[in-house]
């Protein structure tokens, strides 16, 4: 198959944010996920857990609650006091209005959805109408004298629970008052602690409302009386998180200490009718703060400081061995953070607030297989570029020839030249770019380093022509009328004849650069796209979607490859349909038509279409090297997928030369180290 | 449980005035009403449940039914034959039999066959099978021969197998029997021989047959008072060739043969049989339910009028000619199980049916006569415990079906209330065993571990520990009394499983020395300690003290009893320690002094555990010394000879509390240690390497 030096980069100092927030919507099996640098991510559960859209962070705009109302609408609101309305179609900001109550802690919708609730620090509960286009300050309830941490609807939509400093107040929704005032225990194991804090509070149908508090406590009351009826000390450090199922026979709580519990409504004894709440299970998928958990009705799913997105099946409810049954654990986003500089072996990374690039070393030596070589020259950190603004990074991306870096934020698109003279570097950012051009979701540069294709949030393609130092706009693809569905992924085919687009759920769009229209539109596919990309001198446009599924798409035919078919009528061995990370970039040998790579999180791929498919009995993955055996055994089991998992987790893999890749990993263990240090248990002694 | 309830008469007219009794019940195409053919010139209609006839039918004088009426279910119509030839077919609506459709055939018809779902068959007295059809289509068409001269049909029976009927008929000839097997669908007819094997001579009274999904089993009664089965194939290898087919005992004296009117055999289900016959020489005739999966007598009823030697079974219902009367005898089977056989052991008889002499009597199958039951009680019951032991074992043998454990239990529970009733009766190998099918638990059998402490039977005790998941506290703490009270001697006597508890106990001595230094590395120096007054005692003769801590304090057996047994049980605190306060002040001292000697074995070594396959663990010793004390705390104080046993006690727990405070110090130094090493496998931020893809 061949012989690869392989720039093996483990400097790309990415730490993924902590999470803040998740919900979880039942009826689109979607998962909203907010972190700590305001990003929101949407997980469709249904796709192979894909993280399908997201939604850039900004430095003041810090999550603190997250939810969905009805028609999956989707608000957060947080300390800046402002509630966000998101707009899952164009991915943008709908709207954002202060609630002026100060910092906002927590916020409910209501069990209809059509009221949202929001919790402020100056101990105000605010009620919002949810009107069609946008909401509606309705009124407030009883002031509390501190903030208000936590909220809880009773599903009839009639009372409210609020979680505060040292007590929960049970409010009557019609009347705006708070009913019961219930204290909760200061003291500590003995040790009386400065406060309580209530961190979640849960109101079920038959009014009891459970709290989670900063003492380790599970708290049931009643709240017909405001009393205590059961305590459970679970933890030695705080409980930081709750959710109930919806048939309200379960719920899971998250501590500090990285344990999530989960409480079943289980019979007294084996047939008889009264039932009482038991704490099952633990779970230690964490090793920080579980600062949020969710509970779906087959999963619970939890998240924190940690970074990790843990989604863990609850195997009682599962049916099927599916892609349900397993453990998920998602610590990478989706997407493309690196892009790379072929001719001059550069690398750009994505940072949330800057961009780095870096130059590959060098090696004069060869060896075999497995060798490390000596280096010539090591790599290089040519440039560190810091955004302006308080804005997350959306999209970045360097031109093949090096000499181009665009890169967009929210409201801002930048443009930089770059000049090498010898060894230095000067940047030299490119002005007055055209009012059009303000927030792009993804940018793109032609092989050929003379055309920029930026897809923007409203649906629209912009196509560049770039000049020594300026630029001239030459196109705008319009969406389809009628779509607003923005674009996430773009595709250049080498000639720079064809431009691939695709957006969340509709199909591929193929443009015609030189006429500058719609060339054909690819047939739309139940599972989204995660990475595409047009091969050489065949135009073929190679296509990944979530599922696992891969299609080759002949752009001059306007119809699926024979190679296509011929996988899909086999179908792809059961191995590669289990993965469980997205294919996040696909990139051809320029040297030979008929190789494909791609990869994903724990393996890169070369699929050979000249040798025969896998079927589920041959090995797909076979790292050992082909001994002195016959050839006959060799040929005989050799087909199409060369596999290697040595680099992992792996966030880029591209092809620099022929003869060269260059592979980004980032170690866990290097994100952990970086991660303040967690909660320390005692490991010797009591 | 099969049982038969009271049977009831169906006619009012006397019946059976020929010379054979009846000629046949057959069912008609309702349910509940059955045709019943008189051997004279009669045929009844009788509805079962209304215990009335329906109708009857008799053919002229002169003429005589030759076959029993049967019903043929495509038409609703009835068919009969006299004078051997004269086929007869009429409705309910006909009054006479002699208007009615009639058709002459050429040959002699030994029986026609009627089953639901198929066309009516007429089996010659030769042997050939023809269709109804067929045959009135063409009345004195020729009827070839089929089996031999002299050979005569004895018995005769249709079964529908995967939609089609298939024939089975039997045939004599000297002393010889064979089986024909006609089927339908392929038109084949097999011959088989039947071997009577040993028993030669006799001669087969009765047949019945199921039939299973390859097989017919044919079921015989032989004049020598036995069931045999022989399983004939429903597709033959090779149908053109004689087979033969052996039979084998299936039921041993189930009916003294030489009574004076026949003897009779019907299958009621795939485990039971009715045999209708005197059980006894000089005996009454009586209808009996065996279950030939245990050989065992269900339930019996005597026949006090005697009866013509037939039955006929249907539906739930038993056909008997009791005296001059056609008797129904409703006949009911629950699911049966080994627990309900055993539970006959003890359940009185039921009035109203009679039992044969005893009950099953394990012995009958092994051929023994019933003679035997005068014997003395106490032989009886070890005999019947040592039949219940020998069943069990078969019982065990079989696959274990989904409500094994309720079965087990169930037969515990039995063993144990007849143990009740009767103190003698201790079926303890057969306890034992059904212990160690790692079904049961406490709950299942609350009496079983009540009835070995009863009898402090400490093997018992132990295996119940070791095997059930959910003993009381209450019932672990008696178990924990009897361990430390019995007597070495009776220990001696007793089975124990020593299991890993001599693998230290004997290599004691040697090792003394060395131990005692080693545990003075883990952290027991009583300088280093400065315990200060507390353990001058013990400083003083140090050399007293080791030998007293170091040779296990209690005789092997009682180690494994308490080692293997109750440290392994499963306790939570609250409950235990009330029943812990019970225990006397000596017995205390004496496992406190065990638990500390394990504790100074577990420290031994690095690895904290004890040697053996299933040690306690460290935990497990430590948390019965806390609740040991807990418990007694203050009696032990009071001890003089448990003193010296706190000061060890007092001395290790501090040392353990310096060795944690310790250890919580240099946690940091360990996590850095970690670290450096970690960081010497992880690789370069960069290198070049060369990768080949095969």
């Amino acid at each position: 198959m061949g012989e690869f030096k392989v720039h093996r980069v483990r400097f790309f100092n990415y730490i993924p944010s902590g999470i803040r927030c998740v919900a979880y919507n039942n009826q689109s099996n979607r998962l909203a996920v907010s972190r700590t640098d305001g990003t929101v991510e949407i997980y469709n559960l249904s796709a192979n857990y894909f993280q399908e859209k997201f939604f850039p962070g900004h430095e003041s705009r810090a999550t603190e609650a997250l939810c969905w109302a009805k028609g999956q609408r989707l608000f957060s609101a947080g300390l800046n006091g402002e509630i966000i309305e998101y707009d899952l179609q164009a991915l943008n900001i709908k709207y954002a209005m202060d609630a002026f109550g100060g910092p906002i802690w927590s916020m409910a919708v209501s069990p209809h959805g059509s009221q949202l609730l929001v919790g402020c620090e100056d101990g105000s509960v605010k009620l919002f109408q949810i009107t069609p286009d946008k909401i509606q300050f309705e009124r407030n309830f009883d002031r509390q004298k501190s903030r208000i941490l936590s909220l809880g609807w009773h599903p009839s939509g009639t009372h409210v629970a609020a979680g505060s400093i040292d007590y929960i107040s049970v409010f009557d929704v019609k009347s705006g008052s708070a009913v019961h005032k219930m204290l909760v225990d200061r003291q500590y194991m003995g040790v009386s602690k400065r406060k309580c804090i209530i961190w979640g509070v849960a109101f079920l149908s038959d009014g009891t409302v459970i709290s989670v508090d900063s003492a380790g406590k599970v708290q049931f009351w009643d709240s017909a009386t405001g009393t205590l009826v059961k305590n459970h000390l679970i933890a030695n450090a705080d409980v930081q998180s709750i959710a109930v199922s919806d048939q309200e026979d379960s719920f899971v709580v998250g501590t500090a200490e990285g344990t999530v519990f989960h409480f079943q409504l289980v019979s007294v004894t084996s047939n008889s009718s009264e039932k009482q709440w038991v704490r099952t299970k633990p779970f230690q998928h964490h090793t920080h703060d579980v600062r949020a958990v969710a509970h779906s009705p087959t999963a619970l799913i939890s998240g924190g400081t940690d970074t990790h997105l843990v989604i863990r099946p609850l195997m009682e409810k599962v049916e099927v061995k599916n892609y349900d049954a397993a453990l998920r654990k998602i610590t990478f986003p989706h997407r493309r953070l690196i892009s790379c500089s072929k001719k001059r072996q550069l690398l750009l990374f994505q940072f949330t607030h800057h961009l780095e690039l870096w130059r590959l070393g060098s090696t004069v030596a060869t060896g075999k297989n497995g060798d490390t070589l000596p280096l010539s020259r090591d790599a290089d950190h040519l440039l560190h570029l810091k955004t302006k603004g308080p804005e997350n990074i959306i999209c970045s991306c360097i031109s093949p020839c090096g000499s181009w870096i665009a890169y967009s934020t929210t409201s801002r698109f930048f443009l930089y030249r770059l000049n090498y003279e010898h060894d230095n570097i000067s940047l030299q950012r490119v002005s007055k770019m055209p009012a059009f051009l303000r927030s792009a979701l993804q940018i793109l540069f032609s092989e050929d380093s003379t055309k920029l294709f930026v897809a923007s949030n409203q649906g629209s393609l912009h196509v560049i022509r770039l000049l020594e130092g300026s630029f001239k706009h030459l196109h705008t693809f319009q969406p389809q009328s009628g779509t607003v569905e923005s674009m996430c992924l773009l595709a250049v085919s080498p000639d720079g004849n064809w431009l691939a687009s695709s957006g969340t759920s509709a199909g591929v769009h193929v443009y015609n650069i030189k006429h500058l229209k719609l060339h054909c539109t690819v047939p739309s596919y139940n599972f989204p796209v995660t990475a595409l990309a047009i091969a050489p001198n065949t135009n073929n446009l190679v296509i990944a979607h979530s599922d696992q599924q891969v299609f080759e798409y002949s752009i001059p035919d306007k119809q699926y490859t024979e190679w296509s078919r011929t996988i899909q009528k086999q179908g792809f061995h059961y191995l590669w349909l289990q993965r469980d990370t997205p294919i996040t970039h696909i990139s051809f040998h320029p040297k030979r038509p008929m190789h494909i790579l791609l990869h994903d999180a724990y393996m890169f791929c070369i699929i050979d279409k000249s040798l025969p498919l896998p079927n589920d009995k041959t090995l797909l993955y076979n790292p050992l090297p082909p001994t002195k055996e016959s050839d006959v055994i060799r040929r005989r089991t050799a087909h199409a997928f060369k596999i290697s998992k040595i680099y992992k987790p792996l966030l880029f893999m591209d092809l620099l030369d022929e003869r060269t890749l260059v592979a980004v990993e980032r170690p866990l263990d290097d994100i952990i180290a970086q991660l303040p240090p967690p909660i320390k248990k005692k490991k010797f002694g009591t | 449980m099969a049982a038969l309830e009271e049977g009831f008469t169906l006619s009012a007219v006397p019946l059976g005035a020929g010379p054979h009794g009846l000629l046949g019940v057959e069912q008609s195409d309702k349910a509940d009403q059955f045709l019943v053919t008189d051997g004279g010139r009669t045929v009844i209609l009788y509805k079962v449940s209304d215990q009335k006839p329906l109708g009857s039918w008799s053919v002229k004088q002169g003429q005589i039914i030759t076959c029993p009426a049967v019903c043929n279910f495509q038409t609703g119509e009835y068919i009969v034959v006299h004078d051997n030839k004269v086929l007869r077919i009429w409705s309910n609506e006909d009054v006479n039999l002699d208007k009615v459709f009639k058709a002459t055939l050429s040959a002699e018809i030994y029986r026609i066959h009627s089953i639901q779902g198929a066309e009516p068959l007429v089996l010659f007295k030769e042997g050939a099978v023809r269709g109804l059809e067929a045959l009135l289509a063409e009345p004195q068409q020729k009827i070839e021969t089929v089996i031999s001269d002299e050979e005569v049909i004895k018995w005769t029976k249709i079964f529908m197998v995967f939609k089609h009927p298939v024939l089975i008929f039997i045939t004599e000839k000297h002393g010889n029997y064979f089986a024909y097997i006609q089927k339908f669908n392929s038109h084949t007819l097999s011959k088989y021989t039947l071997l009577l094997g040993q028993e030669e001579k006799s001669v087969i009274q009765s047949f019945t047959a199921s039939v299973d999904r390859k097989f017919i089993s044919l079921m015989s009664l032989s004049s020598d008072g036995c069931i045999y089965e022989t399983l004939v194939p429903i597709h033959p290898s090779d149908p053109e060739k004689d087979q033969r087919v052996v039979r084998s005992l299936l039921l041993k004296d189930v009916v003294s043969g030489d009574g004076r009117n026949g003897v009779a055999l019907t299958v009621l289900d795939q485990d039971h049989v009715a045999v209708l016959g005197p059980p006894l020489p000089s005996s009454k005739e009586c209808i009996s339910i065996w279950n030939t999966k245990f050989q065992t007598l269900q339930t019996s009823k005597e026949l006090s009028q005697g009866t013509s030697g037939q039955l006929w079974y249907y539906g739930e219902n038993l056909f008997v000619l009791h005296g001059k009367f056609l008797t129904v005898i409703p006949y009911k089977c629950e699911v049966s199980s080994l627990a309900g056989a055993l539970g006959k052991l003890k359940h009185s008889q039921d009035p109203g049916t009679q039992t044969v002499p005893h009950f099953v009597n394990w012995e009958t199958s092994r051929g023994h006569r019933l003679g035997s039951q005068n014997s003395e009680q106490s032989k009886r019951i070890k005999d019947s415990e040592k039949h219940i032991e020998e069943e069990l074992c078969k019982f065990l043998a079989i696959k274990p079906t989904p409500d094994f454990n309720t079965i087990i239990g169930d037969i515990v529970s039995e063993l144990l209330g007849r143990h009740k009733a009767e103190p003698s009766f201790y079926p303890r190998n057969s306890l034992m065993q059904l212990i160690q099918t790692h079904v049961l638990s406490h709950s299942l059998c609350p009496g079983l571990m009540e009835a070995a402490l009863e009898k402090a039977d400490v093997q018992m005790l132990q295996l119940c520990l070791q095997q059930f998941p959910d003993i009381p506290e209450s019932v672990t703490c008696a178990c924990l009394k009897i361990f430390l009270s019995i007597s070495d001697g009776s220990l001696q006597e007793a089975e124990i499983n020593m299991e890993s508890v001599s693998d230290y106990s004997d290599s004691v001595q040697e090792e003394k020395m060395e131990e005692q230094t080693e545990v003075l590395h883990n952290g027991f120096n009583a300088e280093e300690e400065n315990c200060g007054n507390c353990d001058q005692e013990l400083n003083k003769k140090p050399q007293d003290a080791a030998e007293e801590t170091m040779s296990c304090p209690v005789i092997p057996k009682r180690a494994a009893l308490l080692r293997n047994a109750i440290l392994h049980s499963a306790y939570s605190e609250m409950f235990l320690l009330p029943h812990l306060k019970d225990i006397p002040a000596q017995h205390v001292t004496l496992f406190l002094q065990y638990l500390y000697f394990l504790y100074l074995k577990c420290s031994e070594n690095a690895t904290m555990t004890l040697p053996g396959l299933h040690p306690p663990t460290l935990n497990q010793i430590m948390d019965w010394i806390c609740l040991l004390l807990d418990a007694n705390f203050t009696v032990v104080v009071m001890i003089p000879e448990a003193k010296r046993l706190l000061l060890s006690l007092y001395k290790f727990v501090k040392s353990q509390i310096c060795i944690c405070s310790e250890l919580n110090k240099i946690e940091v130094s360990f996590r850095e240690l970690q670290k450096l090493n970690q960081e010497k496998n992880n690789r370069e931020l960069y290198s070049i390497e060369v990768l080949e893809l095969f």
